[in-house]
């Protein structure tokens, strides 16, 4: 299988220069601005002198390169901050300073990923339970009753909004049946059932409408492989309808379905951030929108950067998973 | 990587070379799905009243910035005055919690910013999208080298977060409306620039542009006369699916607060305080988002029934929509077998 680790080699050398030119993008986009980035970060009232002085500290007058180059060193190797009176380090993920809050941006994020994770591994379980449960039962019910109930209804959850959902939910479970009160983020630490509870409603949100992209993955799959040879030889063999439906046509779906979750880790990270802002959860979707609107350049670029990594490396994942589900792909 | 998109995603676009004839069967294919025809009206409608926003207006005899505190009871936070969210003959659907803005006025012109927005990213997208595909597949080795990498760059980027980003660095005082679909347009040009390059890749090599190419046409020429029209289809059936992708994430900005802003309205923006005024004013609610989830899902609808017109043994074969990251995937998936029967013909919804 030289073939195969030769594809595993080039996709992972691939999404390591895809990271840095990212990398290269982001910095510039964000740091050659048309706003002037010393006075945003001192504040509207700073004086030219203070605001001369912050350029300083932020090292602004340096040339591009430098200062990206300076960026990369305090990733790879850490940083030494100046923050007036004393001098703080800055370990090695080295992300920056917030200028809000002259926190470090790997402090913050770190801190607020434990809630961005609670909710994204929970609405990925309910996602893909519920899409492809219901690709399957659709599958199998081809052509009757079911299956076009199950279409239209995928077909509205891929084309409903995520916070519209989240809304609706939110005020019919929470403010009119009050079955759950209005989620408030508990730590899983402090107390699993009720951090459980809480989430319960922001993962249906994120989940029902990743849902429904899987069942619609799931189905087109498997009718895919129901119209195979393969397949048209187990019915002539007689085996049963829910056997061939339930093993063989569901195993022609993995690999799609496997690439898709990790592929769309990107859209179910933008579904997150709203999710979040929704329920006022304290996760990293939140601190992001916070940091876009005080423009408070090194946590965005520190939270896109991480983002965009696990994005990457998602995508990287998702070509390797599919090409061993599915052994028909051409690796070249 | 992109080679193997590319073998495999070709096949399953190549028989549509639509000329004069292709476009009337193509409207044949299209009036024969109910749902698509259905989908088609609302959409025909939307655009009417956003177009017809003014004089809607006009009729009611409000417009959809001007405070009106007289109708709102600053005592008890500002809910309107008057049941069902202060409806009636002078504002047809109400008026805003704590404002008095009038709710019709800004859900009509909240359409226009909507389908605006939705309609100008998407072709800033396909414009991209076209010149760069065509201009990496008719390139130099290079030039497709280097065009395939930013491409593949561009498809990596997470496009929510990166539309968030980009709207932090761009001053306040840059119209909203038009920045957030410069940003929207600007990065979700990806999918087209490769399916576009997928499909130049196989055009060039059909007979009638090597004759062209033999006859000594210019690139530019080959490109426009010859290349354009085989490229209708598949960057069609791909646009139509991305304007409901665009109201989405334009809603989404907005919901957030780093969209289009007040006073200026948008639908996602009136939801932002929805949820606080659910009792007092249901409609403020439930009119943005229904208006949202009606666009949307009538615009999907139209855009799977373009794609089923298109390319019907694709639509067939696939009938998956599982938005722009599944979309080469799911191609890549089918493998491009001829003819496969068995995944049924019936419309989309």
């Amino acid at each position: 299988m030289s073939g195969f680790g030769g594809f595993v080699l080039r996709r992972t050398v691939g999404a390591l220069v895809t990271l840095l030119a990212i990398s290269v993008i982001i910095y510039v986009v964000f740091y050659v601005t048309p706003g002037n980035v010393a006075q945003i970060s001192c504040g509207p009232r700073c004086s030219p002198a203070q605001v001369h002085q912050v350029a300083q500290q932020l090292h602004l007058d340096d040339p591009l390169y430098q200062r990206y180059w300076h960026f990369l060193e305090g990733l790879f190797a850490g940083q030494d901050y100046s923050t007036g009176t004393s001098v703080a380090h800055c370990p090695a993920p080295c992300l920056g300073l917030s200028y809000q809050s002259d926190r470090q941006v790997t402090d913050i994020i770190l801190t607020k990923l434990p809630v961005s994770l609670s909710l994204v591994s929970g609405a990925m379980v309910i996602w893909l339970v519920l899409g492809v449960g219901t690709g399957v039962l659709s599958a199998w019910r081809r052509g009757r009753f079911t299956e076009r109930a199950l279409t239209a209804v995928t077909l509205a959850g891929t084309a409903t909004p995520v916070f519209v959902i989240g809304l609706v939910l939110m005020i019919v479970v929470c403010g009119e049946l009050r079955l759950l009160p209005f989620p408030q983020y508990v730590k899983f630490t402090d107390d699993p059932e009720q951090w459980a509870w809480n989430l319960l409603l922001p993962w249906l949100s994120l989940a029902l409408i990743e849902a429904a992209a899987f069942a619609r993955l799931t189905r087109a799959a498997m009718l895919e492989t129901l119209a195979e040879d393969h397949v048209r030889t187990f019915r002539a063999y007689g085996v049963s309808e829910r056997s061939v439906v339930g093993r063989h046509a569901l195993r022609g779906a993995l690999a799609p379905v496997i690439a898709l979750n990790a592929n769309n880790f990107g859209g179910a990270v933008g579904g997150a951030v709203l999710t979040e802002t929704l329920f006022g959860l304290p996760g990293i979707g939140q601190e992001l929108v916070h940091a876009v609107k005080v423009v408070d350049l090194p946590v965005v670029v520190g939270m896109v950067l991480v983002i965009g990594f696990f994005v990457v490396i998602a995508n990287a994942v998702a070509d390797v998973l599919y090409a061993v589900a599915d052994r028909r792909v051409v690796l070249a | 990587m992109s080679e193997a998109l590319v073998a495999t995603q070709a096949p399953g676009t190549d028989t549509t070379v639509p000329g004069a004839s292709g476009a009337r069967q193509f409207w044949r294919r299209l009036r024969a799905q109910r749902a698509a025809l259905v989908a088609a009206a609302v959409v025909a409608l939307l655009v009417l009243v956003a177009l017809a926003a003014p004089l809607l207006t006009a009729l009611e005899g409000q417009d959809p910035t001007t405070y009106h505190p007289s109708l709102i009871d600053s005592a008890r936070g500002g809910v309107p005055i008057g049941s069902f969210g202060g409806a009636g003959g002078g504002h047809w659907l109400g008026v805003e919690p704590q404002t008095g803005r009038d709710l019709f006025a800004r859900l009509v012109y909240g359409a226009r910013v909507s389908l605006g927005v939705a309609l100008a990213a998407t072709a800033i997208q396909v414009t991209l999208g076209v010149l760069i595909g065509v201009a990496s597949a008719l390139g130099s080795r290079l030039v497709d080298q280097l065009l395939s990498r930013i491409t593949d760059i561009i498809i990596a980027l997470p496009l929510m977060i990166m539309a968030l980003a980009l709207l932090a660095i761009v001053p306040t005082s840059f119209p909203r409306p038009v920045l957030v679909t410069f940003v929207i347009g600007l990065i979700a040009w990806g999918n087209i620039a490769k399916i576009t390059r997928a499909q130049t890749l196989t055009l060039k090599g059909l007979d009638h542009v090597a004759a062209a190419r033999l006859s000594g046409w210019g690139t530019w020429r080959i490109a426009r006369r010859e290349l354009l029209p085989g490229l209708a289809a598949p960057v069609i059936t791909y646009a139509a699916l991305l304007v409901p992708i665009n109201i989405s994430i334009e809603a989404a900005l907005s919901f957030l607060g780093v969209g289009v802003k007040p006073p200026t309205p948008s639908w996602g923006q009136m939801l932002t305080a929805a949820d606080v005024w659910y009792q007092a004013a249901p409609q403020y609610l439930l009119l943005p988002a229904g208006a949202l989830f009606v666009t949307v899902v009538a615009l999907t609808v139209l855009g799977d029934g373009v794609r089923t017109a298109l390319d019907p043994r694709a639509a067939s074969r696939l009938r998956v929509g599982t938005g722009a990251k599944g979309e080469g995937r799911a191609a890549g998936a089918a493998k491009g077998d001829d003819g496969t029967p068995g995944a049924g013909k019936e419309g989309a919804a």
